[in-house]
């Protein structure tokens, strides 16, 4: 069902867009919009959406309720108020605020390295042509999967522009921090709603380099802002890029954000997303293998709890011969929180020699928690290895009883045998204070009682 | 110190344990030896606290109701088994897991808990007694142990823990002749008169490492004989059925005159 767009929604926030872009940008967004109106946005009969219950996105949305932020407000972030939201991981940090660039929060950029790094809006300035070259929403281009996505190119004005050139090697990770604030943004029509961001970033990683790439996601205030952020990511023949990210909002928060990336030949990418706040959250991956013996390795994981729904689509596509990926994701389910996986991967005709696996395990600790596991498998290659397993379950009898018969009572036992699983999938992370903090954050999710020593102890 | 007295239990309506006594005093240790499917490991879990057994009879040890506690409290009162088959935890630090398991037994007993560097320095003279590998301790809790690893895990817990009652259910199970020489010399280690301990064995091997004070043959869910030391090198070159069969004989005889 393509549901009815009033008009005035997208209206409302149609002047609020920059429309001073260059011309291919223009033709963009107007295309954007009507892709739009013709199709609406995903209902449950869509595959890629159907455990998510839509309604108090797409209302708020197509009834106008949000709008997006506008520069000249100003946006009231402090280094201070971001330091408590976020690691200081060294390198070259890009703050967006409500999905515009906060050139007085944000250190490091420029090509000092070699590298570019800096804002979409500030390349749109300085080097259009650069930013068309990698924007991925040409007009007549496959562009649009669905109304989300639509809608991110019809009203981003900003992101992060990160181009590394041939053969270079970044040691520090790029920051890149996205912050949500409650204030509320001047309609057009003179009353107030909260901001929608729409921030849609850009990595090339050119031959043979090698970056690292940290998004966090944070808010300040419980106004239900809503996030839908993109993040497409290039990578040429060699490169090596690693992606993580983390998203803590707050819990009244909309939240949806895709990391899109395309591999040549013998790249090598990896992500790690977790997923933690949020009202309604959804992580996307979609990862097109597109050179011959080019590898990716997926992993993340979920923590809904409350009434939390968290969203993780995968896809992984070998279009290119002798490609390998893993998908490896665990999720946490407590109280009346829902998590859904749904991972596919795509082995085309041209994908022969592909070697794919996917693991999904979940832990449900509460009667009313609720997952959607679902593993899709289109293979249409021979020759073919592709190894897929998913549980769902509850803590082991076994070891709860093992810790007790060691003095450690059945609360403590439970808190960390259930930060244990999670924590899985934070130990793969390298940078010290980034896997200290996501520590941190985890274990404050699952009410496991912290211990700084623990990290000294391993 | 350990006072078993007719300790029935059972599971699902079947019978294992029928009537057991047991009586350890302090800094003894008794091996108890038996056939398969005798009750050797079901009365090692119920000593440790397990669930879901239909349960009469008394345990009581240093003269607290051991039935009526939780296996944590059971650990802070001074019980440690020493699995047969250890579990592991993935994602659980092997010496975050030992510190926290040594820190909640102190803070159960009215102790300070101990700090970190004091810590380590424990643990390392532990490790060093059961000649483990410096790798094993950040490894999470016998993730990936080979089965001498899980084995000299548990001493290495015991070490640490410092119980009162030692109970180790098997231990020299799966272990080639170095291990079973290394566990048994670190459970030596730990020998003192105020420690009691209660081997669980089906073969005689291990207590020519770990002599005992007493021998007790448990069958059909009873202890059926009891002696020295010499009586595990009979059982080794008679056999379970032979003994069983002579103790039955002679037990029901005894019952004969005695009606």
């Amino acid at each position: 069902m393509t549901i009815a767009l009033t008009g005035h929604g997208l209206t409302g926030l149609r002047p609020t867009v920059d429309q001073s872009g260059p011309d291919w940008l223009v033709r963009a967004r107007e295309a954007a919009f009507e892709r739009i109106a013709d199709h609406g946005f995903p209902t449950r009969k869509d595959e890629d959406w159907k455990y998510l219950r839509l309604g108090p996105v797409v209302d708020p949305i197509v009834d106008g309720a949000f709008s997006a932020a506008r520069r000249e407000d100003g946006h009231g972030v402090t280094s201070s108020m971001l330091a408590g939201l976020v690691p200081d991981l060294g390198g070259p940090r890009l703050v967006f605020v409500d999905g515009l660039l906060a050139h007085d929060l944000s250190s490091g950029s420029g090509s000092g390295s070699g590298a570019t790094v800096t804002g979409v809006a500030s390349m749109l300035l300085d080097d259009p042509d650069r930013v068309a070259a990698r924007f991925g929403a040409g007009v007549g281009e496959h562009a649009y999967l669905d109304g989300f996505a639509a809608l991110n190119v019809a009203l981003a004005e900003d992101g992060a522009f990160i181009d590394v050139p041939a053969d270079l090697t970044l040691e520090q990770p790029i920051h890149l921090v996205f912050c949500t604030t409650s204030t509320v943004s001047q309609t057009a029509a003179g009353g107030e709603s909260p901001v929608m961001s729409s921030p849609r970033s850009m990595v090339h990683a050119g031959p043979h380099s090698s970056v690292t790439i940290v998004e966090t996601h944070v808010g300040i205030g419980g106004a239900p802002t809503c996030t839908n952020a993109v993040t497409k990511i290039t990578l040429d023949a060699g490169a090596r890029v690693e992606h993580v990210v983390v998203q803590d909002m707050p819990t009244g928060a909309f939240h949806f954000d895709v990391v899109d990336v395309v591999q040549a030949a013998d790249s090598t990418f990896s992500s790690h997303a977790f997923s933690l706040g949020g009202a309604i959250a959804r992580h996307e991956a979609r990862v097109l293998l597109d050179g011959e013996h080019a590898h990716v390795a997926l992993a993340g994981l979920y923590a809904p709890a409350g009434v939390q729904h968290h969203d993780l689509p995968v896809m992984v596509e070998h279009r290119a011969p002798n490609c390998t990926s893993s998908q490896r994701y665990h999720g946490v389910i407590d109280e009346r929180g829902h998590g859904v996986f749904n991972g596919r991967i795509v082995v085309q005709p041209t994908g022969g020699g592909t070697d794919a696996t996917q693991s999904n395990k979940n832990l449900i600790l509460s009667g009313q928690a609720e997952i959607d596991t679902r593993p899709r498998l289109e293979i249409l290659a021979d020759d073919v290895r592709c190894a897929h397993g998913a549980t769902v379950g509850q803590l082991d009898g076994e070891a709860i009883h093992y810790l007790r018969t060691r003095g450690i009572d059945e609360a403590t036992a439970r808190g960390m045998l259930t930060f244990a699983f999670a924590n899985e999938m934070v130990e793969q992370i390298t940078i010290a204070p980034l896997r200290d903090w996501i520590q941190r954050l985890v274990s404050e999710r699952l009410h496991h009682v912290s211990d700084p020593t623990a990290t000294e102890l391993s | 110190m350990l006072h078993i007295d007719n300790l029935h239990a059972s599971i699902g309506g079947t019978p294992i344990l029928r009537g057991l006594d047991l009586h350890v005093a302090p800094g003894e240790v008794h091996a108890i030896m038996g056939p398969n499917g005798s009750g050797k490991s079901t009365l090692a879990s119920i000593l440790s606290g397990r669930s879901g057994y239909e349960i009469t009879g008394s345990v009581t040890y240093q003269g607290i109701d051991l039935l009526a506690l939780e296996p944590e409290e059971r650990a802070a009162a001074g019980v440690f088994l020493a699995f047969q088959y250890p579990v592991e935890l993935p994602g659980v630090g092997n010496l975050y897991f030992l510190r926290t398991a040594l820190n909640s037994i102190r803070t159960s007993r009215g102790l300070d808990e101990i700090d970190v560097r004091t810590f380590l320095e424990m643990a390392d003279a532990a490790m060093q007694s059961v000649e483990m590998d410096r790798s094993l301790r950040s490894r999470s809790v016998n993730e990936g142990f080979s089965g001498g690893e899980k084995k000299r895990n548990e001493v290495l817990q015991m070490a640490i823990l410092q119980p009162t009652l030692a109970i180790l259910d098997e231990t020299d199970s799966g272990l080639d002749i170095d291990a079973l020489r290394i566990v048994a010399g670190g459970v030596n280690a730990l020998r003192s008169p105020e420690r009691s301990m209660l081997v669980i064995t089906h073969y005689q091997r291990l207590l020519d490492h770990i002599v005992p004070d007493q021998v007790h043959v448990l069958a059909g869910g009873r202890i059926i004989r009891s002696g020295g030391k010499e009586l595990a090198a009979e059982l080794e070159a008679n056999g379970y059925s032979e003994t069983v069969h002579q103790s039955l004989v002679e037990q029901s005889s005894v019952a004969g005159v005695s009606t």
